[in-house]
C-alpha cells in the first residue's frame, strides 16, 4: 500500500528452539500482510510438490540456503522486510540451534524488539531462558513472548498462564525490559498473529501485528549525551577552489545525543576544546543534528583529528582507559583462554588487545556466574578483563549501545570471534583543557 | 526538525552512508559497481552524501555482457562523467578473446560469464573491496548476505561460515588476495529504492518508463528484439537471442522493472510516465522484480550457486 507520509521503522528478531515455528511465524506475517508475491508463492508450491509432499511450507520462504531446506532448519540470520500502512519492519529470523547462538546475537544486536517463541506443549526450555537472557544482555528494550502452537493444547488459558508465570518468575533476574507482552497464538493457522483470534476469548489482546505496529519506540534512542566517533576525515584539498582547499570536515555517524552549530565540544583523546563552526551536509548546513544521523562537522580551530578520535559535549565525558571489563559472547570454535591477543574494534578504531582474565562464565541452567572458568567455548557468555595497547574512549553498554560495544577479531584468520559489552568506566576522561584557560 | 525523528528512508540513508565511509576508511583500493540501474543510481547519491565536498574516493566499475541496452550504457557513461568519477569497464567479449572466460556450448546468456570478468578486474586493479547495490529482499540467498561479505582468494562466498555482524561494527580485515563485497542497500526494498529516487529527484534511464518497443514472447516473458547486427566483421553478439520464425514480433508499450541485459530482462506491459506511476505500480505488484529475470529461474538455488562462485 503506498504511503504518503513518512513512517517509522521497527527492527525485530524472532528466536526460539528448533520447531517452535519461527520461520512459519514470519511466513505468516508476510502472507497475511499481503507482502508475499505470486512468484514466491508459486516457487513454494513448486518445491512443495517436489519435496514437501504437496503441502506449502511457509518456512521455505526464509530458509534461503540449500542446506537449510534440506535439513529443515535455519542456519543463518535471514532478513525479511514487510510494511503495513503504519510501519515498516526489518525482521531478523535467527536460528534456534544452540550452535548458532552467535547468529542470534547478531540478529538481536540491532533490534528494537525481540520475539521469543515458546512451544505451548513443551513450555519453558533451556533455549527459552537462553534467548530471553541474550535479549536482555543485548539491551533490547521490548520483549514479546509468543506462546505458539496453542491449537495443540486446546487453547488452554491455564497452560498459557502457567508458562507466563514461569517466565515472569525468572525475567527480573536477567535485567529490565521496557515492556514485555505475552501472546497466545498459532502461527500455522494465523490465530492472534495478524488478527485477534476468536479462540482466545480469555485473552485481552492485542494480536502480534497490532503490537508491532504500536509499541512505543521513539524513546529507545539515547538523545542525552553527545558522542561522535570520527569515521573519515573529509579534506577535498582542491588546489583550484580556495574554499575547498581550506575545507576540513570530520565525517561520521552520531552515536548518541544532539549537536548544534556554535556549540562547544571536546575532542578526545587530545582533550582540546573547540566550537562547532558548521554541521555540513550534502543537503546544506544544519542548525543541529542528532543520532543516528551521518554528518560532517567542521571545527572553529585547526586541530589534528583523525579516525578513531571522538567529539563529545562538555558534560558527561566518556571513560578513558586501557583496562576494560566486559561481558562477551564467544563466537568461535577455538575456545578463549586468558592471555590471548586480538584486534578489538570499537566505534571507528581498531586496537590490539590482550585478554588478561576470564572472570566468570554464565551457567545456562542456573544463570549463575561461575567464577574462574578454564576458558570460554563457542556460544559461551562470560565476563572478561582486557588490556588495550591504546586507551579506549567508551561508555558502559547499558547507557550507550554504540560506544559501549566492541568485537574481537582473531589475528591471522581475521575471524570475528566475540561480541563484547563494556562495563561502565570507573572514571571519566580528564581533558587537560582546564590548564589552557587563561 | 524539533522531534529528533528519522523516518524509514532517512534511517536507511544514514545506515548506508555510514557503511560507505567505513569502506573509504578501511580499504586501500575500493571500487563501486555502477551499472546505470536503479539500485546503483541510489549508491551514487549515497556516495555524494558520504564524501562531498571531496571527490568520491573510488572508481566506478562495470562488467558488460555485450548484450546491454544501448541507452543504459549512454546513461552510465554520462553519470560517471557528471560526478567526475573514473569509470572502468571490462567486458565478457574481451575476456572470451583472452581465454579468461569460456562460454558453455549452446548457452546464450552471459550472466555467469560475468563472474570471471569481475574477478579478473578485481585482480587487475588490485581492488580489495567492491561496493554493490544488491538488496536482501531481491532473492532468498541474498537474504542471508552480510553488509560486508567476505570472499576468499578464489572470490567465493561461504554462506555457512560468514562473519557475524554485530551492532554497526564491521570487520574489514583481509589477508592478501582476499576481498570484500559491501552492500550498503542490504536493508532496502524495491519500494524504498523508488521512494528514495523520488525524494532525491534522481534521474533514471528512460527504460524504466513506458515506451514503444518491438518484443517477442519466449520462456514465459516478453523479451526485447535486439538491435540489428551491422558490423559484419564480427559475429553477431545476439546470435540465438533473436526472434525465430515462430516467434512473431509485436510492437508494445512496455517498461523494465529490473535491468539485467537485453536477453535476460523481461519487459512488462505498463503505462507509467512518472516516478509516482512506478511507485503505484510497485505497490500493486503481485510478483517480485526478480520474477522478470530469466537468470534467477534456472533453479531454486540459482543465486546461491552463482554467489558461491564469485557473483556479487
Amino acid at each position: 500500500m503506498p504511503h504518503t507520509h513518512p513512517i517509522e521503522l521497527l527492527r525485530f528478531n524472532t528466536c526460539g528452539s528448533v520447531d517452535d515455528g519461527k520461520s512459519t511465524l514470519i511466513g505468516r506475517l508476510l502472507y497475511d500482510s499481503k507482502s508475499l508475491m505470486e512468484d514466491q508463492i508459486e516457487a513454494m508450491e513448486k518445491s512443495a510438490t517436489i519435496t514437501g509432499g504437496g503441502q506449502i511450507n511457509l518456512a521455505n520462504l526464509t530458509d534461503g540456503l540449500r542446506a537449510e531446506r534440506e535439513q529443515g532448519i535455519t542456519i543463518d540470520v535471514a532478513y525479511r522486510y514487510f510494511a503495513t500502512p503504519k510501519r515498516k519492519f526489518i525482521v531478523a529470523d535467527t536460528p534456534g540451534h544452540v550452535q548458532y547462538t552467535r547468529n542470534m546475537v547478531t540478529g538481536a544486536s540491532t533490534a528494537n524488539l525481540s520475539i521469543v517463541l515458546v512451544d505451548a506443549r513443551q513450555g519453558v526450555i533451556e533455549q527459552t531462558r537462553r534467548h530471553t537472557y541474550i535479549a536482555a544482555l543485548l539491551g533490547i528494550p521490548h520483549l514479546v513472548i509468543a506462546i505458539n502452537k496453542m491449537d495443540l493444547v486446546d487453547w488452554s488459558e491455564e497452560r498459557f498462564t502457567e508458562i507466563r508465570d514461569e517466565i515472569e518468575d525468572f525475567l527480573p533476574k536477567f535485567g529490565s525490559f521496557h515492556d514485555v507482552k505475552f501472546i497466545p497464538m498459532s502461527a500455522l493457522s494465523g490465530d492472534n498473529v495478524v488478527d485477534a483470534s476468536t479462540k482466545t476469548p480469555w485473552f485481552e489482546g492485542p494480536a502480534l501485528l497490532h503490537h508491532l505496529e504500536t509499541v512505543h519506540i521513539a524513546s529507545d534512542r539515547n538523545l542525552s549525551t553527545f558522542r561522535f566517533p570520527v569515521q573519515w576525515v573529509n579534506r577535498p584539498n582542491n588546489p583550484t577552489n580556495k574554499e575547498l582547499h581550506d575545507f576540513r570536515g570530520l565525517s561520521g555517524q552520531i552515536a548518541s545525543g544532539i549537536v548544534r552549530a556554535g556549540q562547544e565540544v571536546v575532542i578526545l583523546p587530545a582533550g582540546i576544546k573547540s566550537k562547532v563552526k558548521e554541521i555540513w551536509s550534502y543537503d546544506g548546513s544544519l542548525a543541529e543534528a542528532f543520532c543516528p544521523q551521518s554528518v560532517t562537522i567542521c571545527l572553529a580551530d585547526d586541530i589534528d583529528v583523525s579516525r578513531g578520535d571522538m567529539i563529545v559535549g562538555l558534560e558527561n565525558l566518556p571513560g578513558r582507559s586501557t583496562d576494560l571489563q566486559a561481558r562477551i559472547c564467544w563466537m568461535n570454535q577455538r575456545p578463549l583462554s586468558a592471555g590471548k591477543k586480538f584486534y578489538l574494534k570499537h566505534t571507528t578504531q581498531m586496537v590490539q588487545v590482550a585478554v588478561t582474565q576470564i572472570e566468570n562464565r554464565i551457567n545456562f541452567e542456573t544463570f549463575d556466574a561461575e567464577p574462574n572458568p578454564a576458558g570460554l567455548a563457542l556460544n559461551d557468555i562470560g565476563t572478561i578483563r582486557l588490556k588495550t595497547a591504546k586507551p579506549l574512549l567508551f561508555d558502559g553498554y547499558e547507557t550507550n549501545r554504540l560506544t559501549g560495544s566492541f568485537i574481537l577479531v582473531e589475528q591471522g584468520s581475521n575471524a570475528t570471534v566475540a561480541a563484547g559489552m563494556l562495563f561502565p568506566p570507573l572514571e571519566a576522561a580528564k581533558p587537560e583543557y582546564a590548564d589552557f584557560a587563561i | 526538525m524539533s522531534s529528533y525523528h528519522l523516518d524509514h528512508l532517512q534511517y536507511l540513508e544514514t545506515e548506508a552512508i555510514h557503511i560507505m565511509r567505513e569502506v573509504a576508511a578501511e580499504f586501500e583500493r575500493p571500487a563501486l559497481l555502477f551499472s546505470g540501474g536503479k539500485d546503483s543510481i541510489c549508491l551514487l547519491r549515497l556516495a555524494e552524501k558520504a564524501f562531498r565536498p571531496s571527490d568520491i574516493p573510488m572508481p566506478f566499475l562495470n562488467v558488460e555482457t555485450g548484450h546491454e541496452f544501448p541507452e543504459l550504457l549512454e546513461f552510465r557513461d554520462r553519470r560517471a562523467k557528471e560526478l567526475g568519477a573514473k569509470l572502468i569497464v571490462r567486458t565478457v567479449d574481451e575476456a572470451i578473446a583472452k581465454g579468461h572466460a569460456h562460454p558453455a556450448p549452446g548457452e546464450i546468456s552471459r550472466n555467469k560469464l560475468q563472474i570471471p570478468v569481475l574477478l579478473g578486474a578485481i585482480e587487475e586493479f588490485q581492488f580489495d573491496c567492491a561496493i554493490g547495490g544488491a538488496r536482501r529482499d531481491e532473492e532468498k540467498a541474498r537474504a542471508k548476505e552480510r553488509f560486508f561479505s567476505f570472499r576468499d582468494s578464489f572470490g567465493q562466498w561461504d554462506p555457512k561460515n560468514q562473519r557475524p555482524e554485530i551492532w554497526n561494527l564491521y570487520n574489514a580485515k583481509l589477508n592478501p588476495g582476499e576481498n570484500m563485497r559491501v552492500f550498503p542497500l542490504s536493508n532496502w526494498t524495491e519500494m524504498d529504492v523508488w521512494e528514495y529516487i523520488k525524494k532525491e529527484k534522481l534521474e533514471v534511464p528512460n527504460l524504466y518508463f513506458s515506451h514503444e518497443r518491438d518484443c517477442f514472447w519466449r520462456g514465459g516473458q516478453w523479451l526485447p528484439v535486439p538491435p540489428p547486427h551491422t558490423d559484419s566483421t564480427k559475429s553477431d553478439p545476439f546470435a540465438g537471442a533473436r526472434p525465430k520464425q515462430n516467434e512473431p514480433i509485436k510492437k508494445m508499450i512496455v517498461r523494465v522493472r529490473t535491468i539485467a541485459d537485453m536477453i535476460s530482462t523481461g519487459m512488462i506491459e505498463s503505462k507509467t510516465d512518472t516516478i509516482d506511476d512506478i511507485i503505484a505500480e510497485v505497490a500493486a505488484a503481485r510478483v517480485t522484480e526478480r520474477g522478470t529475470r530469466a537468470d534467477d529461474k534456472a533453479s531454486e538455488a540459482a543465486m546461491e550457486d552463482r554467489k558461491k562462485a564469485g557473483y556479487f
